[in-house]
């Protein structure tokens, strides 16, 4: 403690600690140190009245001793009188006992005000500043109500010093996060906001944290931020290296200022085009410094730099509207990638992981699948290659899927056992999401247990099993799989449970072959059973059971295996129970009643994927949704609807023996298919909050509506208070929406209702059903909606969502589009060269085709472009159009009523930077919205 | 949490610490400093549990971990590392260079680093948040709270605290 040390020794205090550092024991220690307290207990008791010297030296010590770990409980009176001494030295020590000390004894906090008042209204810079840093470090109520007025004075105030103001503007920003109520917005605001044209650029650094904290609750007050910050940034990246003098750091100039401005950016969406365009200049311009060499060697110049850049990063992913922008930093990173710094390269594996569910960027970002493989195989840091794994979960796709579940689980063999569970978990839900040949999917998945069954949890059998019930043209291949795999000598319990269930089910479909005959399907799963847990046991059982139906000829084998004395008088009750039931029943029972009672298993309802919602819980929610969001691809699996369904685990996947053998209604048939109609479901009414009016759509809405047009999730709506995400998938003329309302503030939304409404000519082609949600929405709270889409016949309009809430006593109301198009309704069609023309020809009627040719709004890559159309539902067909520079697409509109076969053709003009766009298909209403609907895409 | 690319609607202020340790190589805490209300019984969870795994690592590996929902961001200097929480969007980079310029600040000004002495830096770091990033305007606010002082007696020079958390 210099203030003490320097200049201003007290012999006392320090002969009490060399004492205290000569002791040689606890003991010892605790003896003085119980000495001192007493001595100083009866000096502040003392009728003799100590000086302010005095009462700094014991304070001191009090301090000293509760720095060792000791418990004060006196003292406080003098501390707090030490505050209004004149002398900084027993000020300072006054404030950082408080500091330190303070507990909310009502007395004393009146006193400390009163003092910390005195201070504030001083005009002594450096009073003010200890006054100011104490209120920071205490931020109770009780000082929030004394100061919150006050503060925001003095940080306007034109004659306060700058080191006050700094300090200022964080003593509030630290009162703001405590007691938000507290601190009402007013006049002081817009002279905050020009804090940031300041000409310290120590005031500018507090108050950009002070703005992007009061932003996010109050962006109204505080958007004229956004162009002052744009501006200052843009001044600080162009500045030379030694422009700002004492703020350069390691010659990049105000990192930490940048930092924060680009931090501030990231509370609003992107900016008006005037502002945007040096935002983008910007930006650019910090993407551009990343190539030029070094202009130091120190790691300091290199951390502070790159700071920035990966700042920068974040804010374009955030905004994610500028293509080429995405593409840049998608580059950059690919360099760091290949770094020497460990860190640059973790920090590349995990930005990279946000680029890859960007639209623009998710193309860019596979084609480093070989670097990111080989960082898992040769990152000598389990945390890097942790972000490894991440990253090539986030970057799957239906292209790579194979590729990147192989390296998964080829390195699965040798990760480290913290992460096992983690990779596990993403190799399943990899393999099922992306599996077009479920013979590779259950392959996957006994290479999963074999490799490491320890951390297969129970959630991953259970969806294997689920899948192989659920999918009839797996069955055979799974049982052949299961019963060649149960053949090695030590298999995994796991693989005795999965083996032993498929058997049971399907062991029928391999018992043609005398090599896995009944018999022999029996005797390599009972060879296995006495190694087995209680729950596999009972597993295998049940298995039994089904064998006696399946296989009539083993059925006295079975018997006698059930009346031997280890089943029937088996010490556990559940085995014991199981054998007793399963014999009598193969012994009264018919075979009629046998094949009833011990039918397969009805397939199981669509739900979301179990093991997904595992691993949400594992890593949080954003994580997850964040690499769902990634596919483009329409989901085509049996299972993955992304709804978590409360009854999580099925009838099947417990182990329970009645729910197992006879599936009666605890897991009813409900395949895969449209939701019913009509009937109890609440239809949507569309006048049924007609006492207030519909808000008109919100600005930007339109901008957002195309967006969804070519991908079906992201972020519909924002503004400062609410966030509306969607998730969508489709399937013929079937569609689920999820609609996510994000409250953004700390404040309850109340009589929250969104509302779908249909115009009237929509109604009769577009079915909307959906339920009410909770009218009210915690501060940072989601809540979802889920919309079940019926495709009735072909239409052009969308419907809209008008949301209306109370949010801190104001009425909201917002409106916007829902972007549920027609071509949603896509299926692709791959066709050959010749087909297509052929269709082409045949739909040459003048009212089937529609033509649009219009100018390039975007710029022309023909990799985007590709996306777009595929994004778009179509098939890409490529080697189709004799001019290679032209796309060619197919495929078919689902409606209720009828299917209308759809073929397209985009033809770009780079040199004109236009587009010629044909539509054909069998109905013109049809080719006309397409039309539409594609042409914004370009 | 909303589907789409653009979900980090809560962004905090670029580095927002949480909490600040320093520790020896015999995981002996140094130094500490919480920006968020933790009881001491969770403090002492925290630091064991990170000085564990920080002094786990080898010389190569990266600065950072994830470790609950945060992140830490960590350096060594000599024998004793810094030790930093940070949230998960915060700036990793930018942290490593506040723990440098806080290291570069105690040197400056201290010559050593001593327990008591991260108070005195309230005028880099305050409330969680940087407030002065340019070390000469830090020296200077803490010299002049110095020339305020009265001159009296013999100097105690601050080395003396160093020593002052003795290991039994």
């Amino acid at each position: 403690m210099p203030a003490v040390s320097k200049g201003d020794g007290m012999r006392g205090l320090a002969v009490f600690i060399s004492d205290i550092r000569n002791c040689k024991s606890k003991e010892a220690e605790i003896k003085r140190i119980n000495k001192e307290l007493a001595n100083i207990r009866s000096k502040f008791k003392g009728d003799k009245a100590l000086d302010g010297y005095s009462k700094k030296k014991y304070v001191c010590k009090l301090l000293f001793i509760f720095l060792l770990g000791h418990d004060i409980d006196f003292g406080h009176m003098e501390a707090v009188n030490l505050l209004s001494s004149n002398r900084y030295t027993e000020k300072q020590i006054g404030y950082l006992f408080i500091s330190v000390l303070v507990n909310s004894n009502s007395e004393l906090i009146r006193l400390i005000n009163n003092a910390i008042k005195n201070d504030l209204a001083s005009r002594n810079p450096t009073f003010m500043g200890l006054a100011l840093h104490c209120i920071a470090n205490v931020g109770s109520r009780e000082m929030a109500e004394a100061f919150a007025g006050e503060v925001p004075k003095i940080l306007v105030a034109g004659d306060t010093m700058d080191s006050v103001k700094q300090s200022a503007a964080l003593c509030l920003l630290r009162l703001y996060r405590t007691s938000p109520d507290l601190v009402p917005m007013g006049d002081w605001t817009s002279r905050v906001v020009h804090l940031l044209n300041d000409q310290h650029l120590g005031v500018v650094t507090a108050a950009t944290s002070l703005i992007t904290t009061l932003a996010q609750k109050n962006p109204e007050e505080f958007k004229t931020s956004v162009s002052l910050a744009v501006s200052r940034l843009s001044r600080i990246v162009t500045s030379a290296s030694t422009d700002l003098q004492d703020y350069t750091y390691y010659f990049v100039p105000a990192p930490w200022l940048s930092v924060k401005l680009l931090r501030l950016l990231q509370c609003y969406p992107p900016p008006d085009p005037a502002v945007r365009g040096r935002l983008t200049e910007c930006l650019e311009t910090i993407l551009n410094k990343a190539q030029e060499p070094p202009k130091s060697k120190k790691v300091q110049h290199s951390n502070a730099k790159n700071a920035v850049l990966f700042e920068a990063i974040s804010l374009i992913i955030h905004h994610d509207s500028e293509p080429n922008l995405l593409v840049r930093a998608c580059n950059q990173l690919g360099q760091f990638l290949q770094h020497r710094e460990t860190n640059l390269r973790y920090l590349a594996l995990e930005s990279m992981c946000t680029l890859a569910s960007s639209e623009f960027s998710h193309e860019a970002v596979k084609t480093h699948i070989d670097t990111v493989i080989n960082a898992l195989k040769t990152e000598r840091d389990v945390s890097v290659r942790q972000r490894a794994v991440d990253l090539l979960y986030a970057m799957c796709d239906r292209s790579n899927a194979q590729q990147i579940v192989a390296e998964m689980l080829s390195y699965l063999e040798t990760a480290d056992y913290s992460i096992r569970e983690e990779i596990v978990l993403k190799v399943a839900i990899l393999a099922e999401k992306y599996a077009v040949d479920y013979a590779w999917y259950v392959d996957t998945i006994l290479n999963l247990i074999r490799i490491a069954g320890d951390y297969v949890s129970e959630e991953v059998w259970y969806r294997v099993i689920q899948i192989v019930i659920n999918r009839d043209d797996v069955q055979g291949y799974a049982a052949k799989t299961v019963f060649e795999a149960l053949q090695a000598p030590a298999c995994h319990e796991n693989l005795v449970k999965v083996g032993g269930y498929i058997l049971g089910e399907f062991g029928n479909l391999i018992a043609g072959d005398p090599r896995s005959s009944p018999l022999v399907q029996f005797n390599l799963l009972h060879s296995k059973f006495h190694l087995c847990s209680v729950p596999t046991r009972a597993l295998l059982l049940s298995t039994y059971i089904k064998f006696v139906n399946l296989f009539p000829e083993v059925k006295t084998t079975i018997q006698d295996v059930l009346r031997s004395d280890s089943q029937l008088k088996n010490a556990d009750v559940e085995l014991q129970q199981r054998a007793v039931e399963y014999l009598r029943l193969s012994t009264v029972a018919s075979t009629d009643i046998l094949a009833t009672v011990l039918e397969e298993m009805p397939p199981f309802p669509e739900r979301e994927s179990s093991i997904l919602a595992k691993l949400k819980k594992k890593k949080g929610p954003s994580t997850v949704t964040d690499l769902e969001d990634t596919k483009r691809e329409r989901s085509v699996d049996v299972n993955g609807g992304p709804e978590p369904v409360p009854a999580s685990t099925s009838a099947a996947s417990t182990p329970s023996p009645s729910a197992d053998l006879l599936g009666l209604g605890a897991a009813p048939a409900a395949p895969a298919g449209p939701p019913p109609s009509s009937g109890g479901g609440l239809l949507v009414d569309v006048f049924s909050d007609s006492a207030s009016a519909v808000a008109p759509l919100a600005p930007g809405s339109e901008d957002n509506f195309a967006r969804f047009v070519c991908k079906n999730n992201g972020v519909l709506f924002e503004n400062q208070l609410l966030q509306i995400g969607l998730k969508s998938e489709f399937r013929q003329n079937l569609g689920r929406m999820f609609i996510f309302y994000g409250n953004k503030t700390s404040t309850q939304f109340l009589n929250f209702t969104p509302a779908l409404i249909c115009p009237d000519d929509l109604q009769s082609h577009l079915n909307l059903q959906t339920k009410p949600v909770d009218p009210t929405v915690d501060g940072g709270a989601q809540v979802q909606q889920v919309v079940n889409i019926e495709c009735v016949s072909d239409f052009t309009e969308a419907p809209v969502l008008n949301i209306q809430f109370r949010y801190g006593g104001t009425f909201q109301n917002v409106s916007v589009q829902l972007p549920i198009t027609l071509n949603k309704f896509f299926q692709p069609t791959e066709m050959s060269s010749q087909d297509f023309f052929q269709r082409w020809k045949q739909l040459s009627n003048p009212q089937q085709e529609v033509q649009n040719i219009f100018k390039a709004k975007h710029p022309m890559d023909t990799e985007i472009t590709k996306a777009k159309i595929i994004g778009f539902g179509s098939a890409l067909l490529e080697e189709v159009d004799p001019n290679p520079a032209n796309f060619v697409g197919a495929g078919i509109i689902h409606t209720k009523t009828t299917q209308i076969g759809c073929l397209l053709r985009l033809e770009p003009n780079l040199q004109a930077q236009m587009y010629r766009l044909t539509l054909r298909t069998s109905k013109e209403t049809v080719s006309q919205r397409l039309c539409e609907l594609l042409s914004q895409q370009f | 949490q909303a589907g789409g690319a653009t979900q980090h609607s809560f962004p905090s202020a670029a580095a927002t610490m949480q909490f600040m340790l320093l520790f020896s190589r015999q995981a002996k805490l140094r130094l500490q400093k919480w920006y968020v209300p933790l009881s001491d019984k969770e403090k002492k969870k925290t630091t064991r549990e990170l000085a564990q795994t920080v002094l786990a690592r080898k010389p190569k590996m990266c600065s950072f971990l994830e470790w609950r929902d945060l992140k830490i961001v960590y350096k060594r200097y000599a024998s004793l590392y810094f030790c930093c929480a940070i949230e998960d969007q915060d700036n990793e980079l930018i942290t490593l260079e506040i723990i440098h310029r806080y290291v570069e600040l105690l040197d400056k000004y201290f010559g050593s680093v001593c327990e008591l002495d991260i108070f005195n830096l309230e005028k880099f770091l305050l409330a969680r948040e940087v407030q002065e990033t340019c070390k000469k305007n830090v020296l200077k606010a803490m010299e002049q709270a110095d020339l305020l002082q009265e001159k009296t007696e013999n100097v105690y020079h601050s080395k003396s605290f160093t020593g002052c958390k003795k290991a039994y």
